[in-house]
């Protein structure tokens, strides 16, 4: 049905589409988890568009390294993002 | 009411960035070829640097003064983040040790996973890479065993002395090239002594030196960072 | 309407998400997600200003001329972007970790209110 070659199209609206999760989603290990996609997908991009250097530096830095910093930042702080969702309640997390 | 005021404004305000950002690159036409100085580069890489990979030659030896720069705003970030995240007494919080399968895993993976890092800034010059993905491979590595074993630590005196060593050599490097009679990170090792052919290991004049500092400088300063930030304060007899 | 490429379009988009957590957004690690977001679009936006349809990556082998590759000088540039990307980023949340310490709370309109 789809065309292979529209492929990056593809590529482009799943990326838009993970950065609009990752703002939207409280819970901050999920957004995390969004952020990481997004970087993925970028790097998928740059190979792309004929840039294989920079597609392994955002692949080994932003995917893994900034994931991880962002994860230990998080095990210090709060996990969700206000203070009245932490009590128990699965409609009030999404 | 102030706040559905506050963000609907904020979106008017993002679509009209948006849409003036949209006009200003509709003149920039996509795929068509508008290289200046990009087209002198490539003609003059092969003989004026050894090196068979275009990028790694504008990074270390064209614009080599830059790279300095930025080693050195890495410098600074991870001396903030050591001096911010600073306790008398500081220990890991890790209670729950790793299953089986990562504890093993993590032995037999950790020295392949060190050798690939090294594979990738040493041919810097011929592959894809460069001496950045290389370090950061390596702080991957050590994050892998940082996740294993919750008495793991990294050898704090070596990593230090290392980061030192390695960032004085980059400038000393810099500085023998002024030393012969030229220009500060000027590349004696090809355009003097004329070392290796190109397409070989050992071409490409100081390319390799070079990367095979700031990796090693870029893998222990991400492992610095991992390490200040994963330990947290123990309140001791204070 | 006005006509721009796919990878115009995806990296101005991820621009303005960026922009809207930022501006929106109350808790700060929320506000560094969206900060991450729009560093990651600039350098796609860079990158894809140096593409030349039908060219190949800039690593001038046996196949590849002088006047087969693609833009060199924005991929150098982008290199370095990243890296200093994470660094920055790094020193930010050791900031925000500092300030839960010492206030209790992530949210910014609280920690405008409490002075010392």
């Amino acid at each position: 049905m789809n065309c292979i070659s529209c492929i990056d199209y593809i590529i482009i609206g799943i990326m838009v589409l993970s950065a609009v999760f990752a703002v939207e989603w409280r819970d901050l290990l999920a957004a995390v988890v969004g952020m990481a996609a997004v970087s993925l997908f970028a790097s998928l991009l740059f190979f792309f568009l004929q840039a294989p250097d920079v597609a392994m530096t955002e692949a080994a830095i932003g995917a893994a390294l900034s994931g991880a910093v962002f994860i230990f930042a998080i095990k210090r702080t709060r996990r969700f993002e206000t203070e009245e969702e932490e009590k128990p309640g699965w409609w009030v997390r999404w | 009411m102030v706040s559905i005021l506050k963000r609907s404004l904020a979106i008017i305000t993002i679509l009209i960035i948006g849409y003036w950002l949209a006009v200003a690159m509709s003149h920039i036409p996509f795929g068509q070829d508008k290289m200046l100085v990009g087209q002198y580069y490539l003609n003059h890489v092969k003989d004026q640097t050894g090196a068979v990979n275009a990028v790694t030659a504008i990074v270390v030896n064209y614009r080599g003064f830059d790279t300095l720069g930025e080693v050195t705003v890495l410098f600074i970030a991870s001396t903030g983040v050591g001096a911010l995240l600073w306790k008398r007494k500081r220990e890991r919080t890790a209670r729950v040790p790793g299953s089986v399968v990562l504890t093993t895993g993590t032995r037999f993976l950790f020295p392949f996973i060190v050798l690939f890092g090294a594979y990738i800034f040493i041919h810097g010059h011929l592959t894809p890479g460069g001496g950045f993905p290389g370090g950061a491979t390596i702080a991957t590595g050590f994050l892998l065993l940082y996740m294993a074993f919750t008495v793991y630590e990294i050898p704090h005196k070596g990593f230090e002395v290392t980061e030192g060593l390695v960032g004085m050599s980059y400038v000393a490097v810099g500085l023998i090239g002024l030393l012969i009679g030229s220009y500060f990170l000027y590349d004696w090792i090809w355009q003097t002594w004329h070392v290796g052919t190109v397409g070989k290991l050992f071409s490409g004049g100081f390319i390799p030196i070079i990367y095979i500092l700031i990796g090693l400088k870029v893998g222990t300063e991400l492992s610095g960072i991992i390490d200040n930030m994963l330990k947290e304060g123990v309140s001791g007899n204070d | 309407m006005i006509e721009i490429s796919a990878y115009y379009f995806g990296a101005i988009a991820l621009i303005m998400i960026g922009l809207y957590a930022v501006l929106v957004k109350k808790n700060l690690l929320k506000m560094l997600v969206g900060l991450s977001i729009m560093e990651t679009g600039v350098n796609l936006l860079l990158i894809s200003i140096g593409y030349i349809n039908g060219k190949s990556a800039p690593i001038l082998s046996e196949g590849v001329g002088p006047k087969g590759a693609v833009d060199p000088i924005p991929q150098a540039l982008v290199l370095t972007a990243i890296v200093i990307g994470v660094a920055t980023t790094a020193m930010a949340l050791s900031a925000a970790i500092i300030l839960y310490e010492k206030y209790g709370t992530l949210n910014i309109e609280e920690i405008r209110r409490l002075r010392g």
